[in-house]
């Protein structure tokens, strides 16, 4: 098969949505001639013209506005935010208008559109430009989230979101834009809520999202050679999260570590750990353990940056730690 | 009063929207009083002529965006009595099944896409649903109304910048009712209100909301330059809100005098106004109109009737909606 990057993959996901729905468009700054700073939408405006790749001021609530009107009126706009750190500025929009929308009609209106963003630190950009922020979203009733972790993904569940009527947020590891997989030439979808068993084994679950497939992947390498078979699980949406396959992994390993590159406090893993500790409390055999960011923003130094996001070695480290029965944080 | 060339029938139209607004919000002034409805709610009264003459110069298939003070709005756009009561008691055969109340209803039968608890929060929908309009080929006009406090929104800058820009058919119809909440528009807005649309290059025009027939000629001018692509425009019109800024909003001294809420009830009231009007050139007799008021008295009454005997929404409706493929979210 082919393999193409991620970047590839989203670009070939919005030109073929965009070839068979005409009522599909792209907003956002900088998306048109420059295709956006990551150049992941080069060739879309020559294809499409400049009224379905629509370049807007630097206005990230006016433009995330403006689509929620036109999806409940008629069109399916991708908004393209540059960073995921400028989501903050576009809660009410996002929160208050398009997760709401279908809500407060009593199912008589909908916001059909695809807010396209990324995550990731590591990057050397900072605080304002790191930040993986879609526990914030995955918070609110009404928005759906997925979290690509490969240009598969990224293809695959980008055409789903397009033709999704509810309001998606799809975060890129900006990171990965480069990172090639085998991706099929010929159409695909990935359904939502389907969880995707990246690697089969019985001693441990490691349940990653994003990028952090990739670390668990590779955590799972070192732990074979050790003779400990990790099951690695990437919930490719959270919002639906296919708790069912979670479930039976943890019932099956009966010892589970989340790993996203969120915040770990009021995260992501931890909403993982707890419907687990809910479903699969009498298989589990040590505590679900979170492996978050770390609670700081995101510093600068390469030397401080690099430590604030879980690594291979360090959930290889805690999955020894609950194969030996060593109980994590226990008094 | 301007002269319009349209006839009586509209005339008579005009006149009938204004007072079941009127109605409308007398009754439901009586059901927070008398504790019949949850919550509270915005009264419209004394703005009448402005969703109005608006309306009346709108299609069907032309959409509005509202506010948290949208009953005007709602019924000038062609909703009716019983939906509107039943919403606003939360009742299951309301506009929204109950689950909007009156600070979110809306009528998408009428292209009402609705009211908006965050002041100044539809104003990008309405902008996104003029680009619709644009995208599609459509010759839909969309008017975004808010009020003068909204003009303090970041929001409303942003999206008339895009509206200018892209030459959308958008109407933005600001309600200078002089209060911001509970504060003077004088102590919130600096310099004009229209020079601000202006700076943008947007045509904008300050008129009489107390005349609906000044109101009706400016819009209807405006609407068909709207359609031929030569929008966005601006109105700010000049109206005066009789209730407090809601319901419970009765000790309202400290902000506004009772001498100045007297001048404009007496001597600047749009339907008394009108119904002179109407009388002095012989297009109705004062008898056609008390008969007039009276049915749409009865109207009102009957549906508040129908709407107290109305069944609340089952229990089970309370995770419907929240997705458009989902019936029940949390099942």
């Amino acid at each position: 098969m082919r393999e193409i990057t991620l970047s590839q993959a989203v670009n070939e996901a919005l030109a073929e949505e965009m070839r068979r729905d005409e009522t599909v468009f792209i907003i956002g700054e900088d998306v048109a001639e420059a295709g956006t700073p990551f150049k992941i939408l080069s060739g879309l405006v020559e294809e499409f013209g400049t009224d379905r790749v629509v370049d807007t001021p630097i206005s990230e609530p006016g433009f995330m506005g403006l689509a929620v009107g036109a999806a409940m009126t008629g069109t399916r706009p991708v908004v393209d935010l540059m960073f995921g750190d400028f989501i903050y500025l576009i809660m009410d929009q996002l929160c208050n208008q398009a997760a709401k929308t279908h809500y407060m009609s009593g199912g008589k209106m909908s916001a059909p559109l695809v807010l396209r963003t990324n995550m990731g630190a590591t990057r050397r950009s900072a605080a304002q430009h790191s930040q993986s922020l879609h526990a914030l979203v995955a918070h609110i009733p009404g928005l759906k989230v997925a979290m690509p972790s490969s240009a598969y993904e990224a293809k695959g569940l980008m055409k789903t979101a397009i033709r999704d009527n509810n309001p998606v947020v799809i975060f890129e590891d900006k990171l990965m834009y480069n990172d090639k997989a085998p991706v099929p030439d010929e159409e695909f979808l990935i359904p939502f809520g389907e969880a995707n068993v990246k690697r089969a084994g019985s001693d441990i679950t490691l349940i990653g999202t994003s990028s952090m497939v990739q670390v668990c992947e590779a955590a799972a390498e070192i732990l074979a050679k050790e003779g400990i078979e990790a099951e690695v699980i990437d919930p490719r949406t959270i919002v639906p999260l296919d708790e069912e396959t979670l479930i039976a992994s943890a019932k099956k390993t009966s010892r589970v570590i989340v790993v996203d590159e969120g915040h770990q406090s009021y995260g992501i893993t931890g909403e993982i750990a707890g419907r687990i500790n809910e479903k699969a409390f009498y298989h589990l055999d040590a505590p679900v353990l979170r492996m978050g960011a770390m609670d700081v923003p995101v510093p600068f130094s390469p030397a401080l940056e690099d430590i604030t996001v879980p690594t291979p070695e360090g959930v290889a480290e805690n999955a020894r730690k609950l194969m030996s029965g060593e109980m994590i944080h226990a008094a | 009063m301007v002269k319009t060339k349209t006839n009586t029938e509209d005339y008579l139209r005009m006149y009938r929207q204004m007072m079941r607004i009127r109605s409308f919000e007398d009754n439901a002034n009586q059901l927070y009083l008398s504790a019949k409805m949850p919550g509270l709610t915005h009264m419209y009264s004394g703005e009448e002529a402005v969703a109005v003459g608006i309306c009346e110069a709108l299609k069907v298939t032309d959409k509005i965006t509202s506010t948290h003070r949208g009953h005007g709005h709602c019924v000038a756009k062609g909703a009716n009595f019983k939906e509107m009561f039943c919403e606003l008691l939360g009742k299951e055969q309301g506009y929204c099944r109950g689950k909007g109340g009156s600070m979110h209803i809306a009528d998408q039968s009428n292209g009402n896409l609705g009211a908006n608890a965050i002041v100044g929060g539809s104003m990008g929908i309405a902008t996104g649903s003029a680009f619709t309009a644009k995208l599609l080929g459509k010759d839909d006009v969309t008017v975004c109304f808010f009020g003068d406090g909204a003009t303090a929104q970041g929001l409303m800058y942003e999206v008339m910048n895009m509206a200018a820009l892209w030459n959308l058919p958008v109407i933005y119809a600001c309600e200078n009712n002089g209060y911001s909440e509970y504060t003077k528009t004088e102590e919130i807005a600096a310099g004009s209100i229209t020079a601000r649309a202006e700076a943008f290059g947007i045509e904008a025009h300050q008129i009489d909301g107390q005349d609906v027939l000044a109101v009706n000629e400016l819009t209807q001018k405006l609407v068909a330059r709207a359609r031929k692509g030569e929008g966005p425009f601006f109105m700010e019109l000049m109206t005066y809100r009789y209730h407090g800024h809601h319901v419970g909003d009765i000790n309202r001294e400290y902000y506004r005098s009772k001498e100045e809420e007297k001048e404009w009830k007496e001597n600047r009231d749009p339907i008394i106004k009108f119904r002179s009007w109407l009388v002095e050139q012989g297009i109705a007799s004062e008898d056609e109109i008390e008969a007039m008021n009276a049915e749409i008295k009865k109207d009102a009454e009957e549906a508040v009737a129908y709407a107290e005997a109305a069944p609340y929404p089952d229990q089970s409706e309370v995770d419907m909606h929240v997705f458009t493929d989902v019936k029940h979210a949390l099942a």
